[in-house]
């Protein structure tokens, strides 16, 4: 097994507020090999964004890491000065956001902007900045890269935009990028070519990608390993096909059952009932318990952590028990 | 393009119509027109001889007229106070009441963006919460009691400054202009600094609060989670986007500063526009008002129209929506 | 389970006051307390100014030209009796001070009443009627929002005054706060007007039509509500600038008559003496005017940052 890119121990981020402490995320683990892609996917609230914002060290006050570590190659990054984590950013680890249109700065041309980012982690000159940006436009697919080079943010469509951002996060050749829900603000006709490009970018530069989503549909075309969270805990990680067709936990069961397919007739979509926990409220030991239909008494009382099952890891006492 | 400058102009005309049309209810209703034309010492004869000519029987729509014909070439009679030619008052007080206005402007930016960017930019530091404080307070001051309070200081206390006047002005062409001597320096200091002092916080607190919405965009993120420098994304990037508005605000405020210009012109007996209008409401001198006002209106469309433009020449949003249309 | 389930309908209105964000933010911090506090006691001094002022300035058989220009009390040549010292009558600063006060948050605060009431009552309209009533007001609006306060007021003023040249009192003073209720309404009537018209399209106002209940009544009670916040904090803000143009136009010689001097007045009086050396004159009723515009103004501030979610 080589060595992961990027390990995050038992992270724990908090709010403080004035009626107490909110934990956002509690004894977060996992690891994203090199040139990997890992599908992160919940609800909206379980703290995957929060995750992807804790990596590249912009979780925004008063949210803090209280606990854990983040490792890039083996080396700590959670607990670096701002300045040398400023050099990590985008250099290291590239990120892109949900919203394209808010994403560009509407005062730059699109290629100031690319030019700007090139320059600022590698050491070229202006003419080679710009043959770069040109090519990396090109890459993603923007006809007429050239004279589009000098356009304003505002003259291009929805997708387009995406390609550009997607181009930034690669500028400086990093070796992860976050992507927290890329295709989330787009039409659907454009989101398959967006995740088909991203896939293929990242091979291409020999990226791995943490790809946030909730949408299973994104994560079951693109990922390689899918890791599902839950009230900011990690409730099963496992490789994608495994973890879709032979879940181990039940909400991930629930999850996959709630997804209606073509292939099936069915009478009645499967649904969970209830909602996930707010911060202030979460249950005692399984954060799932309430909702589980398969819940017993060791559930209530104690919290189980990432278990070996048949082809997944699942933070479930049935694993235990045996029984997956 | 064009439609948007031919609109607004249209529209700068309808509001200058409709400010003259006060003046004109002004010069007609209140006061005795004939009177407002020809000063209290006219004879009966002259009074006669003008009703007549004024054609004061005819019907409103031609008295309206005959007096925007008049006012847009400057006439609007003799003022009741000073039996001169208004015309010849305004155009001699005229520029004493720019040369104000502006000093004041540009004091009021070059010290007012920087603070507000510092404040942005340090929030939350004693220092930034010291400079806020004091904003709030200049904006709770009276702008006459700052001047009174300045001259109390530096030229009652302290005798460093003059505090009335304009002192040595010297004249070129149509323009008197104080800012050629030394002694025209020290007159202008107080009043310039009195005018500009709410001008300053409020300058201030725009700037502040627009670079604080500004630093929570996405794209501001995007730029920091790219690595950009810190110097990068507060001064290349939110610095800009937070000066396009800013901008045009301020260029707004350049007619507020003139209006503003009355009460320090009191203050400091600051022989311009505003101390004229002040007399003029004191002495009910309604020809006087009604120049003062169409003229105001005048330069408020002006700097509208102006600011309008500028606009366009800044934001690239608007200015290449005609391409973007075809894409 | 879970702990969310204390009933909340036992808490009476005053503990959950008590519990709300707006008390937390209030009890925290030290300006709103200070600056609450200090408009308190304006406010107190003013309307009691009758009862607890020393002296009456306005009553001439008290006047003694011999205790004329005395410095305040903590200065050579002051006396206790006036404690801050008195003017070229022999009038108290303190006791007019008091007095004046009262003359100037009186207008303040019935002009900024008036203005309340024009501008909530025509973004009712505005918002209600739309079409080209709704674009005639809104024209109005952006017209007058070009042109500073002082200005306007001053105007209304000078017609007042050339209309009615020997006023008395009491049209002096109409005069002056409905020139300064005219330069604040804008912002009301904005405001209700957004509020009206995104209830206006609301199904509840278009079914009540169908019943045949005047949705005018209907929408009342549901626009109120949205817009008492907004309203609430304008008037704070505004409050502090109705006070400084009535100082300012008092100050100007063009606002309250010379029988009843604000504080604006008398800091007019008070500029003439500051050369020969009588600085107490006018400084005094200057840091009055400031202390109760600065109160105003921080209450306001810490009310708009207090209500506004996005800023916390």
């Amino acid at each position: 097994m080589s060595k992961p890119l990027l390990e995050v121990n038992h992270l724990r981020v908090e709010f403080p507020t004035r009626r107490g402490t909110l934990v956002a995320l509690d004894d977060v683990s996992f690891s994203i090999a090199p040139g990997e892609i890992l599908g992160v996917v919940g609800e909206s609230g379980a703290g995957k964004s929060l995750t992807g914002a804790s990596i590249i060290g912009l979780l925004e006050p008063p949210g803090r890491i209280a606990a854990g570590e983040i490792r890039l190659e083996g080396e700590r990054i959670d607990d670096l000065p701002p300045e040398r984590m400023r050099t990590i950013r985008g250099r290291r680890i590239g990120a892109i956001f949900q919203d394209p249109l808010t994403s560009l700065n509407p005062l730059y041309t699109v290629g100031q902007q690319l030019i700007e980012t090139i320059q600022t982690h590698l050491p070229v000159d202006a003419a080679q900045a710009r043959a770069r940006a040109v090519a990396l436009l090109k890459e993603t697919g923007i006809p007429a890269a050239e004279q589009r080079f000098d356009h304003y943010p505002h003259q291009f469509s929805g997708g387009m935009r995406q390609r550009v951002v997607i181009a930034l996060a690669l500028a400086a050749e990093p070796q992860l990028v976050v992507a927290d829900e890329p295709t989330t603000a787009l039409d659907v006709s454009i989101q398959a070519q967006i995740i088909a490009l991203l896939k293929r970018l990242t091979k291409q530069h020999g990226a791995a990608v943490m790809l946030v989503t909730h949408d299973m549909g994104v994560i079951a075309e693109a990922s390689d390993r899918v890791a599902v969270m839950y009230a900011g805990r990690i409730v099963e990680v496992g490789p994608v096909q495994q973890v879709i067709h032979h879940p181990a936990h039940p909400y991930t069961a629930g999850l996959m059952g709630s997804i209606p397919s073509m292939a099936a007739t069915y009478e009645r979509l499967l649904q969970i009932d209830g909602a996930m926990p707010r911060l202030n409220a979460i249950p005692a030991g399984c954060a799932f318990n309430p909702r589980c239909p398969q819940a017993f008494d060791r559930c209530r009382r104690e919290r189980p952590d990432l278990m070996l099952a048949a082809g997944t890891e699942a933070a479930c006492w049935l694993v235990d028990r045996g029984y997956r | 393009m064009l439609a948007f400058v031919l609109r607004r102009l249209i529209q700068a005309v309808v509001v200058m119509l409709a400010v003259a049309f006060i003046a004109f209810m002004l010069f007609q209703y209140v006061g005795d027109p004939v009177t407002n034309l020809l000063g209290q010492d006219a004879t009966a004869e002259q009074r006669e001889q003008l009703r007549a000519d004024l054609g004061l029987d005819q019907p409103f729509v031609v008295q309206f007229a005959r007096f925007v014909g008049n006012a847009v070439r400057g006439e609007f009679g003799l003022s009741l106070r000073q039996g001169r030619k208004v015309s010849a008052l305004v155009v001699e007080r005229f520029p004493a009441t720019i040369e104000l206005a502006v000093s004041a402007a540009v004091i009021a930016l070059l010290v007012g963006v920087p603070l507000g960017v510092y404040t942005a930019l340090r929030r939350g530091t004693f220092g930034s919460q010291v400079w806020m404080t004091l904003s709030l307070v200049g904006v709770s001051l009276p702008t006459f009691l700052i001047g009174i309070l300045l001259i109390l200081v530096f030229a009652v206390i302290f005798k460093l400054l003059p505090s009335f006047g304009r002192g040595d002005v010297a004249s070129i062409g149509g323009w008197t202009t104080g800012l050629l001597t030394v002694d025209g320096w020290k007159h202008l200091v107080l009043p310039a600094v009195t005018l500009s002092v709410f001008q300053l916080a409020l300058i201030m607190r725009l700037v502040r609060a627009e670079m604080l919405e500004v630093l929570r965009t996405d794209y501001i993120k995007f730029a920091r989670a790219r690595g950009l420098s810190d110097r990068a994304v507060y001064f290349g990037h939110a610095l800009k986007n937070t000066l396009v508005p800013v901008i045009t605000i301020t260029g707004l405020q350049l007619g507020q500063l003139i209006a503003f210009a009355i009460i320090t012109e009191t203050v400091f007996q600051w022989p311009g526009m505003g101390l004229l209008f002040i007399q003029a409401v004191q002495f009910a001198d309604v020809p006087v008002m009604a120049a003062y006002l169409c003229l105001i209106a005048l330069i408020f469309v002006l700097i509208n129209l102006a600011v309008d433009l500028l606009y366009f020449a800044v934001d690239p949003r608007l200015r290449i929506e005609r391409a973007a249309a075809g894409h | 389970m879970s702990n969310v389930l204390a009933s909340p309908a036992k808490t009476s209105r005053w503990a959950r006051f008590l519990d709300s964000d707006l008390w937390y933010s209030f009890r925290h911090s030290p300006t709103a307390i200070a600056a609450s506090l200090i408009a308190l006691l304006c406010v107190v001094c003013a309307l009691f100014a009758h009862w607890i002022a020393p002296h009456d300035p306005f009553d001439l058989a008290t006047l003694d030209l011999l205790d004329a220009r005395l410095p305040p009390a903590w200065i050579e040549g002051g006396t206790g009796k006036y404690l801050l010292g008195t003017d070229d009558q022999g009038r108290d600063i303190l006791s007019a001070l008091m007095y004046g006060s009262r003359i100037s948050l009186f207008v303040g605060l019935a002009s900024v009443a008036l203005s309340m009431l024009i501008g909530v009552g025509l973004g009712l309209v505005s918002g209600f009627a739309g079409g080209a009533v709704d674009a005639f007001i809104m024209r109005v609006c952006d017209v007058m929002l070009s042109f500073p306060p002082i200005l306007v007021a001053l105007l209304i003023d000078g017609v007042g005054r050339a209309l009615f040249p020997n006023a008395h009192e009491v049209l002096a003073f109409s005069v002056l706060v409905i020139a300064i209720a005219l330069t604040g309404w804008v912002q009301y009537a904005r405001t209700v007007r957004g509020s009206t018209m995104v209830e206006r399209n609301k199904e509840y106002v278009q079914a009540a039509r169908v019943i045949g209940v005047a949705p005018l009544r209907v929408m009342f009670r549901h626009v109120f509500p949205n817009v008492l916040g907004p309203v609430l904090v304008l008037a704070t803000i505004q409050i502090a600038g109705a006070i400084i143009t009535e100082a300012t136009l008092s100050f100007l010689g063009v606002g309250v008559p010379p029988t009843s001097p604000s504080l604006g007045t008398l800091i007019r009086i008070g500029q003439d003496f500051l050369f020969s050396g009588e600085w107490w004159i006018t400084v005094f009723p200057g840091l009055m005017l400031v202390l109760i515009a600065l109160s105003v103004n921080l209450l306001g501030d810490w009310l708009r940052d207090a209500l506004n979610p996005r800023l916390r």
